[in-house]
């Protein structure tokens, strides 16, 4: 029981934690930011340090609560991300909700819970459990994303992700129930044993297809993605950034664990499934950002597009594959904070700043952010020495070792349709003069700006020096494939 | 403090980085200490290192930094290594570096805040890309300092990118060594593909246990490493750059132009000598192609009347010295002879400068004279250099010139690899280009230094010596140039007792090629006596030619009775032109052909097609973006349908 409590140390932790900021920012009369906003992060920093000794303190080989969870090298990567990108969502979000006069104790105690949700994803090893960690991730989502109550588009965004939500909930649950029917157990070990020993019926395949739709619902693939580019548009920035980066990566360490370890018998059967929804996922996404104006919906079908990068490495599959997944979502993570960070910046007031053509000039008037933009919009795009670069790097190589030669193709042909319109931005800053009325006055947002900092040393670092990065992601892989 | 090695590029690197950053707002103050400060402690920490280095005896220090790339079986470290090769490329470097960024602040004192600023940047970094260069510990690291001394060549030679014979002299030093890195790069792919490996002493080792398996590599590779070697240190045929590089700022000329970056081909081609010893034809063309570059670029300088083009084609001929040496096996001679070279020739553009600085920025020879008397340290100080460069003893150039001419004249008269009388041959031309050199150079002094003024009063008038800054530089590479060639005295000049220091140091990583039958004491005594006696001819004759009353008669009369050989030499030949005939325009046509034809037609047409039916595609998704939800929810449901269906049927 100790060991139990020693292991799950760190989500009990950040849980109490995010109530008590919770209570704080209700007992503080009138909205504290600056306070609520550094307990925030020094709860994810304590939270990190537990993390840390927690996993000195356990086996990563143990099963803890009847064998329902672990505390890998896997989680601990993924929780390790989670906890960064929260962090940083946090700090993104102090100018934001300041300026938006929003009273930020339940945003912040909702980004909390979030990240408890997915923590428990990372390291739920019986699908019941990931499925407790995925709801509580998604609730604490749908209510961030209409967090603005007097912005309309933000409740329609809630809306919009609840109820689309909520029936994809409804087909995961389905495809659990289907195949907890099939095979008698929700244990992926057990599950993985027992799919080996005997031909799967109908139900376990229907159970599993159902499964992998709820699956490619979270990471927002194709057909299932259609709520992605309303409800990024109408989330707080911060919140678009937040559901574009951590719940994603959530998605992808259930969709490991699970496709890769449990269902790893059936992989003859989903493997062209998924394998096909990154197809689509990526030509889909980049083809529809092309025709964006808005940057928000722009970034929006862009994180689509790298759904189905991702997806690549997962259909590659083996220790090159999940390891590349890793490292991309790392790189990804810091990549599209950063960018989100500069429209944020740039939201002066409401929703101004947003589209394209409110980015001209920009490149003299605010070099060291545009530079920063620039970064971000080179990594995204796949181009050396940013870390976008070395991301895509692995997942294609993983892929093409694995033999799924066609589908590198279509990836890097979409890479290039891509760069269209990440370089459209590039082009307006810096090779496009502003009139002079610009609606884009900036208001000062030194947090924005440090964590725009922040992530464009990352690019840059990932992107140059990628081995000590690369070898943290291939030594935390490792766990993954033998549940 | 072996372990501090990675903080001998970290540091300049720093320089630079902090210069970049602030080139907007620093002083010249602040620049100054920021820039000549990261070269100092630079200095300070490479001192440090080689007095523990000398305790060891010359063994390899080898220090992994972080690991680079690794791909499947492909892992580069960026692991440098110190041993007696790069060790003395350090000292020299780092030295002349120092003492050049110390000239540069009174060099470049009349220019702005910015371009200050900017000069000491790019300075900074070139001085972290060669010592990158040179402490590589394998040819991608080395390649990395070989790009970064090529970027910042040409951004210093484009210093003053207003001008435009400037900044076309940048584009064509890239353009050049592009060829040149075109070689090395497919070298090192070559390298990696035989040996698996492109560090130094894992390729070393894999040759020295079985040489055989390795045959038919070794010749290819060595050749292609010298095309590399060819480019970046301006041998024929793709020597025109340096001339043209002089548009650069003369402490630039100095540093990047004739005593470091230009000798890098020389030091490559001395560190991968473990390729080149199994290759006698490599060897014979590297040899060949040295030794007549070395006359070539001498006749040339014949007839140059602008100061630094005189010392540019004098560099060319002298590298072509160092690959002579190389190519006969004397390894150790050859980076000797870079050693020497580097203070003098330093000490000579240094002194060009001071010279133009004096002369209000004239660099024609034919409109100075007598200037001896007006900035005598700077005087003083040309005239030992150039003393060392014609190989006058005791002078530095002396030593390393003998000791190369010595070496060639060995391998010829004891048939190194069955190639005797190719040797003999390059001899020859070598002992040729050394009368040539002292001809030249003392051309130079005389038409500067000597007689009258030949420029105009007002000039005359404002000649005036230079501050110290720069007086002490010259000061300190002269003392360099009289001095340093005791460190390598040859066996002869001491009869037998050895006390060449400097080849012993080196003869762990360098080994000398020695032949079977080494000429006689008496034999080489004659050789050096022949060699001094060769250059002290140069001298007299060009005192005849150029100083007292008959100055310039002879000369003139010459030109007149063979105007078509006159006009060859001074129009260097007409290379220039042939290339521009031969490549440069042929290239212009192909390009402007795939510009209009291919570019604009073909590819942007496909281009613009794709994009348009791409745009196309994007408005039909767009179209099912409707935001209504139950259609959201339609394509989900329809979206699970389909996914079960496909693992039913």
């Amino acid at each position: 029981m100790r060991a139990d409590l020693i292991a799950l140390l760190p989500e009990l932790m950040l849980a109490t934690l995010a109530m008590a900021v919770l209570l704080a920012g209700l007992a503080s009369g009138k909205a504290r930011h600056g306070l609520l906003g550094a307990g925030a992060v020094l709860a994810l920093a304590a939270t990190g340090v537990t993390l840390w000794l927690a996993a000195g303190a356990t086996d990563p080989g143990a099963h803890f609560f009847s064998g329902m969870f672990v505390l890998d090298h896997f989680a601990i990567f993924f929780k390790a991300l989670f906890l960064l990108t929260a962090a940083l969502v946090v700090l993104l979000s102090h100018d934001y909700l300041k300026r938006n006069d929003y009273r930020p104790g339940e945003y912040l105690a909702l980004v909390m819970f979030a990240t408890v949700g997915m923590m428990t994803m990372a390291s739920g090893v019986n699908l019941a459990v990931i499925y407790v960690g995925l709801e509580l991730m998604a609730l604490s989502t749908y209510i961030l994303a209409g967090y603005f109550r007097r912005e309309v588009k933000s409740h329609e965004a809630a809306a919009k992700y609840f109820v689309l939500g909520a029936m994809s909930s409804g087909i995961l649950l389905y495809g659990l129930s289907l195949i907890y029917g099939a095979t008698g157990t929700l244990d992926l070990a057990t599950l993985a044993r027992v799919l080996a020993s005997a031909k799967p019926g109908p139900s376990a395949l229907v159970g599993v297809a159902l499964l992998a739709c709820g699956f490619l619902f979270k990471v927002a693939a194709v057909p299932f993605h259609v709520w992605t580019p309303d409800v990024y548009e109408g989330a707080p920035t911060p919140i678009t950034a937040f559901m574009s980066v951590g719940p994603k990566a959530a998605a992808f360490a259930m969709f490991l664990r699970v496709f890769i370890g449990g269902l790893a018998p059936l992989a003859a059967s989903w493997i062209w499934l998924v394998g096909v929804a990154a197809a689509l996922t990526m030509i889909w996404g980049n083809v529809a950002a092309l025709t964006q104006d808005n940057v928000k919906r722009m970034l929006a079908y862009s994180s689509i597009a790298h759904a189905g990068y991702a997806l690549v490495g997962l259909v590659a599959g083996g220790p090159a594959g999940v390891n590349s997944v890793l490292f991309y979502m790392l790189v990804y993570t810091v990549t599209n904070i950063g960018a989100f960070g500069f429209v944020i910046l740039l939201e002066s007031r409401g929703y101004a700043g947003e589209t394209v053509a409110d980015y001209a000039g920009l490149a003299r008037r605010h070099p060291a952010a545009a530079f920063g933009m620039l970064l971000f919009m080179l990594s995204l795009g796949g181009i050396p020495p940013t870390a976008g670069f070395m991301g895509k790097l692995y997942l294609f190589a993983a892929a093409v070792n694995a033999g799924y030669v066609w589908l590198v193709v279509v990836a890097v042909l979409m890479s290039a349709v891509s760069l269209y319109y990440y370089l459209r931005i590039v082009l307006q800053m810096y090779l496009r003069e502003g009139d002079g009325a610009e609606p884009a006055t900036l208001v000062a947002a030194p947090w924005t700006e440090r964590v725009i900092w922040a992530c464009g040393v990352a690019v840059l670092v990932i992107g140059l020096l990628p081995a000590p990065f690369l070898a943290a992601a291939r030594a935390m892989a490792g766990a993954v494939g033998l549940l | 403090m072996l372990d501090l090695l990675w903080l001998v590029p970290a540091l300049p690197l720093a320089g630079a980085l902090a210069l970049l950053a602030g080139a907007l707002r620093f002083g010249k103050r602040t620049t100054t200490a920021i820039g000549v400060g990261s070269a100092g402690l630079t200095l300070a920490a490479v001192a440090a290192i080689l007095v523990q280095y000398a305790g060891m005896h010359g063994e390899t220090v080898a220090r992994h930094v972080f690991n680079w790339i690794s791909a499947g079986d492909v892992t580069v470290d960026f692991a440098l290594r110190l041993d007696p090769l790069s060790a003395v490329m350090l000292s020299f470097v780092t030295l002349v570096g120092f003492v050049i960024h110390v000239y540069s602040i009174g060099y470049m004192h009349t220019e702005g805040d910015r371009a200050y600023a900017r000069f000491f940047a790019y300075l900074n970094l070139f001085m972290f890309a060669m010592l990158t260069l040179v402490l590589g510990a394998n040819l991608v690291v080395m390649f990395i300092g070989w790009e970064g001394v090529g970027l910042c060549s040409y951004l210093l030679i484009g210093f003053y990118f207003d001008k435009e014979y400037c900044a076309a002299a940048g584009i064509k030093a890239f353009v050049v060594n592009r060829i040149g890195d075109f070689g090395f790069l497919l070298a090192i792919f070559w390298a990696f593909k035989v040996f698996g490996t492109v560090d130094f002493a894992g390729m070393a080792t894999a040759l020295a246990a079985d040489p055989g398996r390795y045959a038919a590599a070794v010749t290819p590779i060595a050749l292609l490493l010298f095309v590399g070697a060819i480019g970046k240190s301006a041998q024929l045929p793709l020597y025109v750059w340096l001339p043209d590089a002089m548009a650069g700022p003369t402490p630039v000329s100095a540093l990047i132009h004739a005593a470091t970056m230009v000798t890098a081909g020389v030091y490559m081609v001395v560190r991968c000598n473990f390729i080149y010893r199994l290759s006698p034809t490599a060897m014979l063309v590297v040899a060949a192609v040295g030794g007549v570059t070395a006359i070539f670029a001498a006749t040339i300088g014949l007839a140059q009347n602008d100061i630094k083009k005189v010392l540019a084609y004098s560099t060319v001929s002298q590298l072509g010295y160092m690959f002579l040496a190389a190519g006969a096996g004397a390894f150790a001679g050859g980076i000797f002879h870079v050693f020497t070279h580097a203070f003098f020739k330093a000490c000579l553009f240094l002194g060009a400068g001071s010279v133009i600085h004096a002369c209000s920025g004239e660099q024609d020879m034919r409109r100075m004279g007598g200037l001896a008397k007006k900035i005598p340290v700077t005087y003083w100080t040309f005239m030992v250099a150039t003393l060392a460069l014609c190989g006058i003893p005791p002078f530095a150039g002396f030593f390393s010139k003998d000791e190369i001419l010595g070496r060639v004249f060995a391998a010829g008269a004891g048939n190194l690899n069955g190639f005797g009388a190719s040797y003999l041959v390059l001899w020859a031309l070598g002992l040729a280009a050394a009368f040539l050199t002292a001809f030249y150079m003392f051309r130079a002094v005389y038409m500067t230094f000597h007689g009258e003024f030949r420029g105009t009063p007002e000039q005359w008038h404002h000649v005036h010596e230079s501050p110290g800054t720069m007086t002490w530089p010259l000061k300190i590479l002269a003392a360099g140039s009289a001095l340093v060639g005791l460190l390598g005295v040859g066996t002869a000049i001491t009869f037998g007792t050895d006390l060449n220091w400097f080849e012993s140091f080196l003869h762990r990583v360098a080994p000398t090629v020695e032949v079977e039958h080494a000429p006689a004491l008496a034999t080489e005594w004659v050789l050096i006596l022949l060699s001094v006696a060769v250059a002290l001819a140069g001298i007299l004759l060009a005192r005849r030619f150029y100083s007292g009353a008959e100055a310039f008669a002879a000369p003139q009369r010459m030109a007149e009775r063979a105007p078509a050989v006159y006009a060859a030499v001074a129009n260097k030949y007409y290379v220039d032109e042939a290339y521009d005939r031969a490549v440069v325009r042929p290239l212009g046509k192909l390009a402007r052909f795939s510009w209009k034809g291919i570019d604009t037609i073909a590819i942007d047409g496909t281009l613009n097609a794709s994009a348009f039916f791409t745009e196309i595609a994007g408005d039909l998704l767009r179209f099912l973006q409707t935001g209504n939800v139950r259609n959201y929810a339609l394509f989900v449901l329809c979206g699970a349908l389909a996914a079960a269906a496909w693992l039913l049927l």
